[in-house]
Formats: structure tokens, sequence, C-alpha cells
């Protein structure tokens, strides 16, 4: 008799759905994360294209599915460490990490006054801080904060501790290990930014004035580093002129020799995000192909349409600062006009490309991938891929091949 | 149930028992409501909180518990005490204490009107102790259902979702109205790649497709038929199949949608040459005669030497289809790759605005690219003419070449795009109320789609969902995972609907509305205002409910002028007592105003929340009620508010319109609908329209909310306090 349960790896908006459409069809579903709240990378999103509607509406609404469906169980700050078995019966051992902040916690904050150290938010991707106790983002699910353990200063400073009223801070909490035993396997362990750091001609990580298209998420979110306000991380100005680099390292066999599907539409509602705020600001996109596949197309049509919107399909061939003012030269060829010219902007935003994230960290899954980390197999073994640990998706198509994924794990373990 | 015995606990801890007086506010309780129980406990949630609530459940049998702290939003899981044990949650904290703004009023005669933080919280324990004393315990009602599925379209997503319901043990029912199975993909002469390493066409696996399901008992096939009626609702569709003149009756669960697309109707495409030259065909007309191993021209049936594609043809285009067909690009590549293998030197011409070869498939794109017979250009057709001795003339402009040139092809071929085929004929034929076809197709150009990037698969039909490229214009590869998850909603319906809960997005929802049709009017509100067309009529307009097709948003409860229609644990009269609750002072300058004002639960209330948890202030002469959608909201409700005297009642819920956020779809559009009426009423009393409003907010738009409130507060202070305050 196969075991009825489905183990999905990772708690992002694909795993979500993986998992809570195989729970609604009536199946035990546990997910495991390894940030410590749900929702991975769309949390970290201002709006959806092409809709411009907030994507935490749609986790909302699963956090409620989650919320009232026993079914469901989730672990946050949980990595599989070991599979074990065979499809319809898998042993599953996953660690979790120290969170150090156990239920009682009221999401009230007083830890936060006391706590004497900082931290780069990893949520914010650097451009903010956090103290070493911190919420993990304002609409964190579940709502609880979490300590960092790379720097807190332990049992040495305790000022958390003190300060809690409700004995919620554990110091001292160690690792754990639970064994699972399912019937299939999802794996939903999604993407990472392309590492900006190797994008050396485009001042990736180097000119401060040069951020990328996640980055462009925070400063845009209300509840990001500026409240919502965009404007450059150099000295905090508005930026009259800005320019968006597509396929920043899409597209290219020197970095990912793949399209990464979703950094033209990104950029296409970023430039929405610049409109809103700054009516006269002037936008260069520049670009190889304009890939708005479907209805995106009307999207695109509709930005199109802004004259202070110019698309230049050309290479952007090298990026500098100018010192003195924090301004940043862009070198691109106008392909279309037949020149390569130099141009002068206020911020310049670099539309990385996504990596899979089995490319970047260690996985102890045995699944077949390609040269780049997308999973490509597996599905013998009753291991379904989905998103974009598959390939590079948008938000729709990955919830689609996580709802169909949920299908196969279920014909798995019905066998 | 035994006898309603209600037990209220109060927190204090969170920042509530230094801010609130809390020996007003249990004398208050005590003296409305006298609870069974009421306590205060220093930290409610923690263990001996807890432990507190569970003691008097077993001692002193405790069944209605108000838990009088933080939002429903935290802490959501531990406030259980088993399934006899109904649990309310006041939001003293967000809702009160942290968005407390002191409105610095005079001291009052009246020391009971000193403290509005104080009134506040008594005034939010009120109105979940009313809420409590009116709630029942949620019975589902469970259906016997008949689980076959019926897949309408046997092309290649048709095939594939039977295929996928069979194998996970479903019976099936596959309808195709021509007499063979495989729809496009059967007339192709080779696919593009739905694999790793996504570089080479693939011969077509259509046939193998075909075999399984024709070799598969679980399925049924009916082809050469038409789909003539589908009346019912899921679980226990009779749906009417016509296969030559003999009609059939069958007895269906949930249906799959997968009629596919036909091509654009190219006699549009004049402009370039179509109907005109001989020798330009469309990319449909190219692969029949590559399957049919016929690739020649079309005027003398000479060889194809070379051949030029213009991609998006009648696409991207208003005056055309104003969107992108998706695999256009693709499909040209394969086919350049068909000119190219009759003939080591045959050219390819590929004319593109943007090569669209997304994610993966730009190995296929490279892989053309590095062949040295296919010459690929970002271009303008400037014009397309015959040429000499059957050639076809073909001038581009703004080409990467840099310069305006021209190439004269033995055949030109236009890459036309996708129509979905229920965007002109009722492909569906639902015996429903509100009409035969899936609402608001025009949407989507006519697809079938979802207007949830979250949830792809919600249309307005439960029941029915679609997939493939009658949804969205899409590859095989995407095909085949869409018709997966298609079906696994099919089953996932079928699989709800038999427990009698509800589906997306109240899922496993057990209530549903229930009709005291001794007073209804027929008036017909609620049969015409269904989100979801859940309701029937018969001759009377007496209205007909379908459970199984309702999604538990309450818009027929709001909408009914009658009180027809309620939930067990959301009815009228339960918000109506919750609003008989709230204080309102008699003299609006010792106690200040009083406003009502109804949330939305998925998105204005989570937005409260996080304003709060910004430490975001706004009025304190504000009091929230949550409700499950703005469709929901009935008349009385604001009558009842106005004739307590409160002074004004604001609305607050989702964005509608084309990009609407509402998650029962019409509600908030339809609650701004109602509003007209309730304007009118209200002037008729000599009322301003104004003190009643809605707004509409995002989720994420939070940090608005003091902005939202306060202006409202300041608008009704304009027009004075509700002249029928006090009677």
């Amino acid at each position: 008799m196969s075991n009825n349960s489905i183990l999905v790896i990772g708690g992002g908006f694909s795993g979500l759905t993986a998992a809570l459409e195989a729970a609604e069809v009536g199946h035990e579903v546990f997910i495991v994360e390894k940030m410590p709240y749900l929702g991975g990378r769309v949390a970290q999103l201002k709006h959806y294209f092409p809709k411009l509607c907030p994507p935490s509406c749609g986790l909302e609404i699963n956090f409620q599915r989650i919320k009232n469906n026993p079914r469901v169980k989730f672990f946050t700050m949980a990595e599989v460490v070991s599979v074990s078995g065979g499809p319809g019966n898998y042993e599953v051992k996953i660690k979790i990490k120290p969170r150090y902040v156990n239920n009682n916690c009221t999401a009230c904050d007083k830890c936060v006054e006391v706590c004497p150290v900082e931290r780069d938010s990893d949520f914010d991707f650097n451009l903010d801080k956090t103290k070493a106790i911190y919420r993990p983002h304002l609409m964190s699910f579940p709502m609880r904060y979490v300590i960092d353990d790379q720097v807190c200063e332990g049992t040495a400073c305790a000022k958390c501790v003190e300060a809690c009223e409700y004995q919620a801070i554990d110091l001292e909490e160690k690792e754990k290990e639970i064994t699972l035993n399912v019937g299939s396997l999802m794996v939903a362990t999604g993407w990472v930014p392309y590492d900006v750091k190797k994008l050396i001609h485009l001042g990736g990580g180097q000119i401060s004035n040069v951020i990328t298209n996640m980055q462009m998420e925070r400063l845009a979110a209300p509840a990001g580093p500026t409240d919502g306000k965009i404007q450059r991380p150099s000295d905090g100005a508005e930026p009259k002129r800005i320019a968006f680099v597509q396929c920043a390292g899409s597209r290219d066999q020197n970095h990912l020799d793949y399209c990464s599907y979703i950094c033209c539409m990104a950029s296409l509602k970023h430039c929405t995000y610049i409109r809103e705020q700054y009516p006269d600001a002037e936008v260069v996109v520049y670009y190889i192909d304009l890939r708005a596949p479907g209805r995106y197309e009307k999207f695109l049509h509709k930005i199109e349409q802004d004259e202070k919107v110019l698309m230049v399909k050309g290479k952007v061939a090298k990026i500098e600062e100018e010192v003195d003012t924090g301004d940043v030269i862009v070198t691109a060829e106008d392909i279309m006009g037949g020149v390569k010219k130099e141009e002068k902007f206020n911020l310049v935003v670099l539309a990385t490309g996504m990596q899979p994230s089995v490319a970047v960290e260690e996985s102890i899954l045995d699944v077949p991938k390609d040269d780049h980390g997308f999973i490509i197999g597996g599905e013998e073994k009753g291991v379904f891929a989905v998103g974009c640990a598959k390939m590079p998706l948008d938000v729709m198509t990955s919830a689609e091949t996580a709802t169909g994924a949920a299908l196969k794990a279920i014909q798995t373990v019905r066998r | 149930m035994a006898d309603k015995k209600i037990g209220v606990y109060i927190c204090t801890g969170c920042d509530i028992g230094e801010n609130v007086n809390m020996e007003k506010v249990v004398e208050y309780i005590e003296e409305e409501c006298s609870p069974a129980v009421l306590k205060q406990v220093p930290f409610l949630c923690g263990k001996e909180g807890l432990a507190q609530i569970q003691n008097d459940v077993e001692n002193e049998g405790i069944n209605r518990v108000c838990v009088a702290a933080c939002s429903p939003r935290v802490m959501w899981d531990v406030f259980d005490f088993g399934p006899d044990v109904i649990v309310d949650r006041a939001n003293i904290r967000e809702l009160a204490v942290w968005s407390f703004h002191d409105p610095g009023l005079p001291e009052p005669e009246d020391d009971e009107m000193s403290d509005p933080l104080t009134m506040m919280v008594r005034d939010y324990i009120k109105m979940s102790v009313s809420k409590l004393d009116r709630i029942l315990k949620p019975e589902a009602e469970p259906v016997d259902l008949d689980k076959t599925i019926m897949i309408l379209g046997g092309g290649f997503t048709g095939l594939t979702a039977a295929l996928d319901a069979a194998e996970t043990g479903y019976d099936v029912v596959l309808v195709e109205k021509e007499d063979k199975l495989g729809g496009f993909a059967a007339k192709m002469y080779k696919q593009t790649p739905t694999k790793h390493p996504y570089e080479k066409a693939e011969p077509p696996f259509i046939n193998e497709l075909i075999s399984k399901v024709e070799g598969n008992d679980k399925i049924k096939i009916l082809t050469k038929t038409s789909l003539e009626l589908i009346k019912g609702a899921p679980g226990r569709y009779k749906v009417t199949v016509k296969q030559g003149q003999e009609e059939q009756q069958l007895s269906i669960g949930a249906v799959v949608l997968a009629t596919g697309w036909k091509p654009y109707d190219s006699s549009k495409l004049d402009n370039l040459g179509y109907g005109k030259i001989k020798n330009v065909v469309t990319n449909i007309e190219l692969e029949t005669m590559a399957k049919d191993g016929k690739l020649a021209r079309p005027s003398d049936g000479e060889p194809v030497k070379s051949a030029a594609f213009i991609q998006c043809a009648g696409q991207r285009d208003p005056e055309h289809l104003p969107y992108c067909s998706s695999v256009c690009c693709m499909v040209s590549l394969k086919q350049a790759g068909y000119v190219r293998e009759q003939n080591d030197d045959a050219m390819a011409y590929i004319f593109y605005k943007d090569m669209r070869t997304p994610g993966v498939y730009e190995s296929y794109y490279r892989a053309a690219q590095d062949d040295p017979g296919i010459f690929l250009t970002k271009s303008e057709i400037q014009e397309v003419s015959q040429g000499e001795n059957g050639k076809v003339l073909v001038k581009v402009t703004d080409s990467l070449l840099g310069e305006d040139f021209e190439v004269e092809v033995d055949l030109l071929v236009l890459a036309t795009g996708m129509v979905p085929t229920i965007s002109d004929e009722p492909v569906l034929k639902l015996g429903y109320r509100q009409g035969e076809q899936i609402p608001d197709l025009d949407l989507f150009d006519g697809f079938a789609d979802s207007n949830y990037i979250c949830f792809p698969y919600e249309t307005r039909r439960t029941g029915i969902y679609a997939a493939g490229c009658v949804r969205q214009t899409m590859s095989m590869s995407t095909a085949r995972d869409d018709a997966a998850g298609a079906t696994l909603k099919a089953i996932q319906c079928l699989e709800s609907v038999n427990r009698g809960v509800s589906v997306h997005p109240r899922a496993g929802d057990p209530t549903y509305p229930k009709f005291n049709m001794v007073r209804c009017t027929q008036c017909k509100r609620c049969t015409e205002e269904c989100p979801f067309g859940a309701l029937d009529d018969d001759e009377k307009g007496t209205p007909e409910p379908n459970t199984t097709r309702c999604r538990r948003c309450g818009t027929c409860m709001g909408a009914c002028p009658e009180r027809v229609i309620s939930f067990d644990d959301y009815s009228v009269s339960m918000l109506n007592e919750m609003i008989a609750s709230i204080e309102v002072p008699d003299d609006e300058e010792e106690g200040g105003y009083r406003m009502l004002v109804l949330v939305c639960e998925n998105d204005a209330y989570p937005a409260l929340d996080m304003a709060a948890m910004r430490m975001k202030k706004w009025s304190s002469y504000v009091r929230f009620i949550p409700i499950r959608c703005l469709g929901s909201v009935n008349t009385q409700w604001i009558a009842e508010a106005m004739s307590k005297g409160m002074d004004g009642v604001l609305l607050l819920g989702c964005k509608y319109g084309d990009d609407y956020q509402c998650h029962f779809i019409k509600g908030s559009e339809l609650c701004n609908r109602r509003m007209d009426n309730i304007g009118e009423t209200l002037e008729r009393l000599q009322v301003e329209a104004e003190r009643v409003q809605q707004k509409q907010i995002s989720i994420d738009e939070y940090d608005q909310i003091p902005k939202i409130i306060d202006d409202f507060i300041e608008e009704i202070e304009g027009y004075g306090p509700n002249p029928y305050k006090g009677f």
C-alpha cells in the first residue's frame, strides 16, 4: 500500500500551489521551506504584470487556504537532508534550523527595540537593515520573528530575552531533525537572481546607482526600505532618466545561456512604477527582443504608448560611473539606428535573469538536470519538478505547472 | 448543540492592558452581555491562558469563546478547543490599541465618554458576543454525485486531459466534433521541441497518445459528436450530446474545456498578398503541404528553393489580433527547417518584429541561427508583390542590415495566429439562467482565461475548467501541463462537492446559502447577480439554488431585499445585531462621531492589520466589521447603522473594473452598483447620500488607510451629525 502523503520542497508560489491543490483533493501534504516564511520570491514583488495587482493578495488567500486545511502542514527554516525509498514509499529526513523564537511570539516588536546588532536585509537585497532579531517581513506567514545567528551575540547579550514578556525567545535552541514518510515529492525550489557581481562590464555590484530588477521591486514596495519611494541608492535623489538593460546575463553564453522569460515583462512593469511616481521621468529600455508572449502583448502595447519610454534594440556594451555626480554612463549599440553611443542616466536597472536555486545551492535530490541546473526528469521516480525549478517561467505558468504536477503526484500515491 | 454558553477572554498583553481601562470594559460587558465567564488574562495565547479557556470549556460548559486580543490573522492556530466550540476573535490589538489616535475631545460631563479607546474595545467585544449569540455551527451537506469527467475536444490537450483523468481513476467521456481524434497536432509534419535540449523539431507523438486513449477502458470516446446542452451543476450535470441524428444523455460530474483554437481568417491578410498571389500561404497550409509530402509552389508544383516567413501576420496588431499567439516564432523556425531539408541550397528568410522564443526555447532559436541557410532579421514589411516566374517579391525596411532590401522567393508563408474556438460560437451550451457561455470572455479577447495571475483555472462557472489554447495561446509542452492542471481542478471540484464543501477561494467551507422561500418575492436579484451563475429559476422567477455551483461569497445574500438568504455563520440578522451592539454617543461633541466600516476580509482587512503593524494611526470614531465580500453587503446593514444614529458607513473593498481584484469577481462592483439605490433612499430621508461611501483598496495599500478613513471622517463632520441621532 502506497503512502498517500506528498512532500513539497519549497514554499514559494509554485510550492504553495502544488501543496494546496493536492491537499484540496484530499491528500496530506507537507511543505518544507528553507526561509523563515512562506511565499518565496513573489513576497518580494510589489506588483504582478500585466494586471499590476499585488502578489500579497493571492498569498493571503493561499495562507487562508492553509489555515483552513488541516491536511497541510509546513515547516519553515527546514531543508531536506536525505531521501530514501521509492515512489509510493519515500522516507525523507528534514533538518529544521533553530529560529530561536517559538510560537509564543506575538509579533509585538519589543525585542527589536532592544536588539543592539544590525544586519543587511536579504529580503530587501541589502537596501535596508534589520536587527539581528527581526520580523521576516510585514506580511510574513507565519507571523513570527526570527534571529539571524550569524550576527546575534547570543546569550552574552540576551537583551531580547529580557524584553520579551512572553518567553518566546530561546537563544539556546538547537537544530532538529524529523522524518516524514511520503509517497511522492514535488520540487518547487524556485530560483535565485543571477549574481549581479558577475556582470562586471555592466557595473553589477560596483556602481551604486546600478541596481537589479529585484532591487527595484523592493524600492517601489510600500513596506520596502524607502517606504515605496523610488530613489537613487547613492544619494536618495529622484531619478529623472532611467535605463533598463535587458538580458543582463541572460541569452549570453558567458552567463546564462537561455532566456529568463520574465525580464522583459518585469521591466515594462517597472516603467509603470516609475511613471506613477515621476510623470516626467524619461526611460530607455535596451533590449534584444521584446518578449511579451500571448496576452502580455497588450501590456507592451500600453507601455509603448508612453512617449517618454523609448525602446532601443541594442546590446549594452559597457556601464560606467560618473564619479562626481553618481550618474551612470551607458554605452550601447542602437542596432536599428546603426550607431553606438554613450548616454547618461541617473539610475540604471539591470534586468538580471533567474537561475534555478538547485544550481547554486547544494541539493541532495537525485534527479537529472540540464547544464544550467533546471530539473529535466524524475517523473518515473515520483519526483516532479514544478515552476522555475523546471524552467524559467512567469507566475501564472508556474501555477499551471504546479497544479498539473499535483495531479501527477496524486497519481503516484494512488497507484 | 447544547445551550449556548459564552465565555469572554480579554488579553491584556501586547500593550492592551496598559492602554485600556479594563475595569470599565469588564463592568460594561458584564452589564450588557452577562457572559457565563468573563476573564482578563495577561498572555492569552500562552499555555496558561489557553489552559484557562480549555478548563472553562471542560468544567463550565463554555461552548462559544470570544477571544478579545490580536487579529485573527495572528495566532491563528492556537485558539482551537475542539469541534464543538465556536471561537470568535475581537481584534482589539490591531484595530484598537495599536492604531488608536486620540481625538482630543474636551473633557466630557459624562465620565463614561471620557475614554475613546476603552469605548472602542468594549464595542468590539460586545459585537463579538452578539455574533457568537447568533452564529450556528455549520453543517456541510454532502451530495451524492457522478464523478465522470467530460472532456470537450479531442485534440492534443483534450487527449492528454482524458488520459490524465483516467489514470487518476476517474471515468471519462471524450467528446470530439470531428470524425477523428488529434486536432491540429494530428495534422503536423513535425512538432516543435517539447523536451530537453529543445534544439530539434520532433516527430509528432500524437498517434501514440491517441492509441493510449483508445486503449484505455475508462475513457468513452464520442467522435463526430456535438454538444447540445449542459444542464445541472457540478457532480450532477445532465449533458445532451448528438451523434449524427441520435441524441444521448450523459451523467457528468465536471468538465474540462479543451476545444482549442482555429486559425485567424487569412482572407483578411490580402495586404500581404494572401488570396491575390498564388504562392502566398499560411503556416497552417504549409504544415499540411509538408505533412502530405508536397512542399511545392501552389502555382506550378515546382519545388520550393526559397521561402520567406512573415511573423505576426495579423497579430500584435489592433486591426487584427491584438495579442501574440506565443508559438508562431517557434513554428516558423520549424517550418524553415522543412524548406531547408528539401535542398541543401534552399534559403529561408524569417522577418520578425521580435523573435519570441522565451525561456528554454532560446536553444531552438540558437540552433536555427547556426544554420547558414536560415536568414533571420527584425524588420518591417513594406510590400508584398507578384514577381517574375511565379516568385513572390517581399520588400522590407528597418532591418538589422540597416538598409531596405527585397527578396524574391518561391513561397511566402504568413505566420498567422490562433483564435479561440469559444470566442464566437457557444461551445459550452450551458442551460444556466445567466446564459450558455462563460461570461466576460471579451476581457481576454475571447479566450476562456482566468483574471487571476495566482489562480489560472478560476472561471465563473464552477466545475468547468479550461485548458490548452482555448484558455491561452500556448505551446504543446505548456498544454501538456495545462491539461493536467485543469484535470486536477475538475477532480478537486468533485472531491469537494461530494463532501458538501466549497471550492476556491473558500475551499473547504462547509456553509452554504440557505433560502427561506416563504418570504421570496421573485425579484430575481439573486439569480441575476450571482457572479458564478449558481442560481436558476422557475417560470415564476423563484430561485433554484445549485449549491455545488456556489462559492459562498454571499452576493445573493447582499442582493436580497427580503432577508431570504443566510448562512449558518453569516447572515443579515447576525450583522444587524453586531451593528446594534455599537454604542453611539447621543451627543457627538461629548463622545465623538461613529462610523461603521464594513471591510472585505480577504484584502482590506489584512491591509488594516498591516497598517496597524506599521504603527499607523487613524480616527477612533470608526468600528470595523469584516465581511466575506463587499458583494454580500445588504442594504439593511446600512439602514441599521443609520437608524441607530451612526454618522456614516464606509465600505472598504477590492478594486473593480477590467482588472478586478475581487476574489469573487463581481462582489465589489455589484456593491458599488447598489450604492446608487442607497444614495437615493438616504436622500429621500433627507440624509446626505455621501454618508455612505465605497472605497477601493488593494491589500498592499495599507499606508493609505489612515488617509482614507480620516478623509471620510472629515467629510462626514462637514455634514454634521446624523439628523436621526438619538431618536
